[in-house]
């Protein structure tokens, strides 16, 4: 099995948004979500993921509210707004062209410099 | 909407902060334990499962603090932190803390209490709506020399008819009515308005109605609204009172309405408001005896009124006929011209500038305590050095340790906020128990949010002040290289007791400034003592009774009850003698013009003269001086011969010299009969001591064609009694009795000594000069405490060095002047710059001053003296210590 990848500086925000956009989630859950879409290669820290959630919940991107979780527990579930979607994207569409600007510079052969 | 959301979590993080804790450690315990169920399931041993959640969840309070963080919050999160930490530090050295707050609270309190005043007096508006539109409509009449004159009814109804500035204009007119019927006679101040005055002010009844126009017009039965204060002593609160009739002046007035608690028109207080009643087709030119008031309408300025008023007069001195004997062309020559004010500025007068005078001394001695906690956190500091620098070197930022140093400060300079409100509070009441002879606008001080807001307001700014200090020498980026020093070896150096000694120079500076200014306060006092007023205050009691015309018609029969009251009073035991005059010191006084017969007039009328009418023996009770001729008799006043007397300064003016007055002729109008002058009296500071004498022509109680009447007759005087008995009460009981044994009908108002005028008419100066004394000695007592904590602690500093001197040979008079000369040179420059900043400064002052320049050499040597005594005094004593040190003992200290 190959070993996981850290994850890049400043992706997390957008990993969680993608993550919430699916369904409203606890914090847990984000994080299991995360890992299943990209079938465990992506290693996450988990601590990490809760100053994240509170930043973007501060930026109003989302909000949370108290529910019951599948076993019936008290957990806090994140979900999108509007503000949240549109933000979603934006960083889906730059980090598209980010990622065909740098796959185009990487694959380039010496013969079309 | 993103700024919303942001403010929206941070102030829930903020204000709910225990809340969004307990949710934090809800939602991280959570994770923890689905994931360590997670594991569980698949086949993790429970105890291992919980270990390992915990492990790869990372350090659990490292991400609640970067979720704070997030938030927004852990700058105030810090905030807080280093306020808990500032008031521990303070708690473990009690001495330190109480002496500070101490310093602070009577500093910052002192300044809440002048602020207090301020506020209410100055900063509030007047309790009326919109009080911005409300003016008082004042005139000037330079043709006469009389700055200040009150509008007349000619005046008000061409305001009412022309005015284009105005929505409504109202004259009003203070006067005194006996009251009979209710239990015994009373003399009380009422207060007669036209029908606009009040809706003017905009204030209504509680009870009943206001004045209509009807009430107002002449010939309408004669009604009567209560103030509050007078309904529930006279009527019990009783609301059944609308409707009754009361007597005023032997007339009865009909009750139709009580104003509320709250009514206050220009700080006096009325028993009750009686319109008055003009007949417009009646008036004539003359009776500038009603103070007027006015709302402009909404936009108009006062300089827009004031030309409004300007374009009426010659309007309204063509549409009414001139007072009998004089004409239009001698009121043109009057150049009655208006002097509008905001009816504020009526009500506050110049008191103003003084308070202003009193919140910047007692700001500078808040500068100077400011100064001394400085020193006292210095001195901390440089104790905490190593504390300082070991946290430096652990990882703190220089920001985080200066932080740390100015919120201990700012948590002291609250304290001493709050001890100093409580001192404020006291203090008001000191204040306005002091000042209530002359301070307007009392019942408006009091401690109020905007007090307690600049309370906290002058804490922080303290705080911030005297706590930059120590952080600016001690918390600086070179902080982590104090580690290497040890502390000690280099407190020694000049350039540590360098910030303390521009302190104490600071503080010499302005506890000069505020003694100069004191002693300059002191000198006036002492001068306005000296000056002669005119007559003696000493043994002197006054009091106004008026004889209206429903009790005694006749104008004779009122002089015999007069003159039959004089002899009752004279007749008690330990009087010396009694006279009677219209006017007493200080009091308003009626002016009018003088014509001499040897000059002529052609040019324009002569200025306005202030005018008395006393009775045979006034001049020798008042201790007023007989300078030529003689004084009125009785005879003079019973057949109404025409004479009459002039004060020295005017007699000077006329004649040049007083000895030539007696046998000229005068007459106040170009028609009466010519009066001989038969005397002429010392001038007498009738307007307050401050004041020049004003030039003043004096007559008989009792006289024929007199300003237009036939038989002019005095009935409302004082009765001036003078007796060793002045001040007690069985006096007053006694003269009391001797009046009512005259008329059982006539009420004693205004009852006052003479001295009590006199010490009026000086109050605002000894307010003023209690106060900046109590500024300056406060100053001192500070600065002295300062000094002499700066150079002890520099003796303490060096009792090595001076052990090592001592033991090497030096004698105690090296080790004295070692010590004096260094404490001296930081205090010699510091005169020096008191004595230019105050040279700079009590220029502010001379309009306060009497007899004395802003740059006095006698007070200033004094006061430079006197400071530089106290501060040899308070450097003697660490010195004193310092030679006592026995080398010994200071070595072996090492």
């Amino acid at each position: 099995m190959q070993k996981p990848l850290d994850l890049l500086q400043g992706t997390l925000d957008m990993l969680i948004l993608k993550a919430v956009s699916l369904g409203p989630l606890h914090g847990y859950g984000i994080l299991l979500r995360i890992q299943q879409v990209s079938k465990e290669r992506l290693e996450i820290q988990q601590g990490s993921l809760y100053p994240a959630l509170y930043r973007l919940e501060h930026q109003g991107w989302i909000t949370s509210e108290w529910g019951a979780s599948e076993n019936n527990r008290k957990a806090k579930y994140y979900h999108l707004t509007a503000a949240g979607k549109r933000r979603l994207q934006a960083e889906t569409e730059s980090w598209n062209r980010m990622a065909d600007v740098i796959a185009g510079i990487l694959s380039t052969r010496p013969e079309e410099v | 909407m993103r700024l919303w959301s942001c403010l929206r979590s941070w102030l829930q993080a903020v204000l709910r902060r225990s809340r969004m804790e307990s949710e934090m450690d809800a939602e991280l315990h959570f994770h923890m334990e689905a994931y360590a169920e997670d594991l569980v399931r698949s086949g993790v041993p429970h105890q291992e499962a919980m270990r390992r959640a915990k492990l790869e969840f990372g350090g659990a309070e490292r991400v609640k603090e970067e979720c704070r963080e997030a938030r927004g919050v852990r700058f105030l999160e810090t905030l807080f932190q280093d306020i808990r930490y500032g008031l521990r530090a303070l708690r473990k050295s009690p001495g330190f803390t109480f002496v500070a707050v101490l310093t602070l609270a009577v500093g910052i309190g002192a300044n809440s209490a002048i602020f207090s005043v301020i506020n209410g007096v100055l900063l509030k508006p007047l309790p009326y709506p919109h009080p911005e539109e409300l003016i008082d409509l004042h005139l000037t009449a330079p043709g006469v020399n009389f700055p200040d004159a009150d509008p007349a009814p000619f005046l008000y109804f061409t305001y009412r008819e022309q005015g284009r500035s105005f929505q409504s204009v109202g004259l009003y007119r203070w006067n005194t009515q006996s009251v009979t019927g209710l239990t015994e006679p009373e003399e009380v101040q009422c207060l007669n308005v036209t029908a606009e005055v009040l809706p003017i002010l905009g204030v209504q009844p509680a009870l009943g109605r206001s004045f209509s126009e009807k009430d107002a017009a002449p010939g309408s039965p004669q009604t009567a609204i209560l103030t509050y204060g007078w309904w529930q002593a006279r009527f019990g609160g009783d609301p059944s009172v609308i409707g009754r009739q009361i007597m005023a002046n032997g007339i009865s007035h009909q009750v139709i309405g009580v104003m509320p608690a709250s009514f206050h028109f220009l700080d006096r207080d009325a028993a009750f408001l009686l319109p008055l009643q003009f007949d417009r087709s009646k008036e004539f030119l003359g009776g500038f005896d009603y103070p007027g008031i006015a709302r402009l309408k909404p936009g108009v300025t006062i300089e827009q009124a004031s030309a409004d008023v300007a374009r009426m007069i010659p309007i309204a001195l063509h549409n009414f006929p001139p007072q009998p004997g004089l004409t239009v062309k001698e009121f043109e020559d009057v150049r009655l011209a208006p002097k509008s004010r905001y009816l504020s500025q009526l009500l506050i007068g110049d008191i103003g500038k003084t308070l202003w005078v009193l919140m910047g001394t007692i700001g500078i001695v808040l500068l100077i305590a400011c100064a001394n906690v400085a020193n006292l956190m210095l001195v901390r500091a440089e104790g905490r050095q190593r504390e300082l620098a070991l946290r430096a070197a652990l990882g703190a930022s220089w920001f985080d340790i200066a932080r740390a140093l100015l919120m201990e400060s700012i948590a002291l300079a609250l304290l001493g906020g709050a001890l100093g409100l409580a001192l404020a509070s006291a203090a008001v009441r000191v204040l306005i128990s002091m000042a209530s002879s002359h301070l307007p606008r009392l019942n408006e001080i009091s401690i109020d949010p905007a007090v307690i807001l600049f309370t906290f307001g002058a804490a922080l700014v303290t705080g911030v002040l005297f706590g930059m200090i120590p952080v600016i020498k001690y918390a600086g980026p070179r902080i982590a290289h104090e580690l290497r020093g040890g502390g000690r070896a280099s407190s020694h150096s000049r350039e540590r007791h360098r910030a303390r000694s521009v302190l104490v120079v600071a503080q010499v500076a302005l506890a000069l400034v505020l003694l100069v200014g004191s002693g300059l306060m002191i000198r006036t006092f002492q001068q306005l003592r000296r000056v002669d007023p005119g007559f003696d205050p000493r043994d002197v009691l006054t009091l106004r009774i008026a004889i209206p015309e429903t009790q005694v018609r006749d104008a004779t029969a009122v002089i015999r009850l007069e003159q039959g009251i004089v002899e009752k009073i004279r007749a008690i035991p330990g009087v010396a003698s009694v006279g009677l005059a219209t006017v007493i010191p200080t009091e308003r006084a009626a002016h009018d013009l003088i014509y001499a017969r040897d000059k002529s007039y052609a040019q324009g009328v002569p200025p306005l003269r202030l005018f008395k009418f006393v009775s045979p023996g006034l001049l020798a009770t008042m201790g007023n001086r007989l300078i030529a001729g003689r004084e009125f008799t009785w005879t003079d006043t019973y057949e109404r011969r025409p004479v009459a007397m002039v004060s020295e300064n005017l007699a000077r003016e006329l004649w040049q010299d007083p000895s030539r007055a007696p046998g000229k002729q005068i007459r106040e109008d170009l028609k009466g009969p010519w009066r001989e002058v038969i005397g002429v009296v010392n001038d007498v500071r009738d307007n307050g001591v401050q004041e020049k004498a004003p030039a003043a022509a004096y007559f008989p109680l009792l006289m024929n064609e007199f300003e237009g009447d036939t038989v002019a007759v005095r009935r409302s005087v004082s009765y001036i009694v003078r007796s060793k008995r002045a001040q007690s009460e069985s006096l007053l009981a006694d003269v009391r009795q001797a009046v009512w044994s005259m008329n059982p009908n006539l009420p004693l108002a205004n009852v006052r000594t003479l001295q009590e005028i006199y010490d009026r008419s000086l109050a605002r100066t000894s307010f003023t000069l209690v106060i900046l004394a109590i500024a300056g000695a406060m100053a001192l007592l500070i600065g002295l405490v300062g000094i002499y904590g700066v150079i002890s602690y520099a003796v303490s500093q060096r009792r090595r060095e001076i052990g090592t001197r001592m033991a090497l040979g030096a004698q105690q008079s090296d080790v004295m002047r070692l010590v004096l000369s260094e404490g001296m040179l930081v205090i010699l420059i510091g005169l020096g710059v008191g004595f230019g900043a105050s040279l700079a400064s009590t220029r502010i002052l001379s309009s306060l001053l009497f007899g004395v320049t802003a740059t006095d050499p006698l007070t200033f040597a004094g006061v430079i003296a006197l400071v530089a005594l106290v501060a040899l005094a308070a450097c003697w004593i660490p010195a004193r210590r310092a030679v006592r040190v026995d080398p010994v003992i200071a070595l072996r200290y090492e």
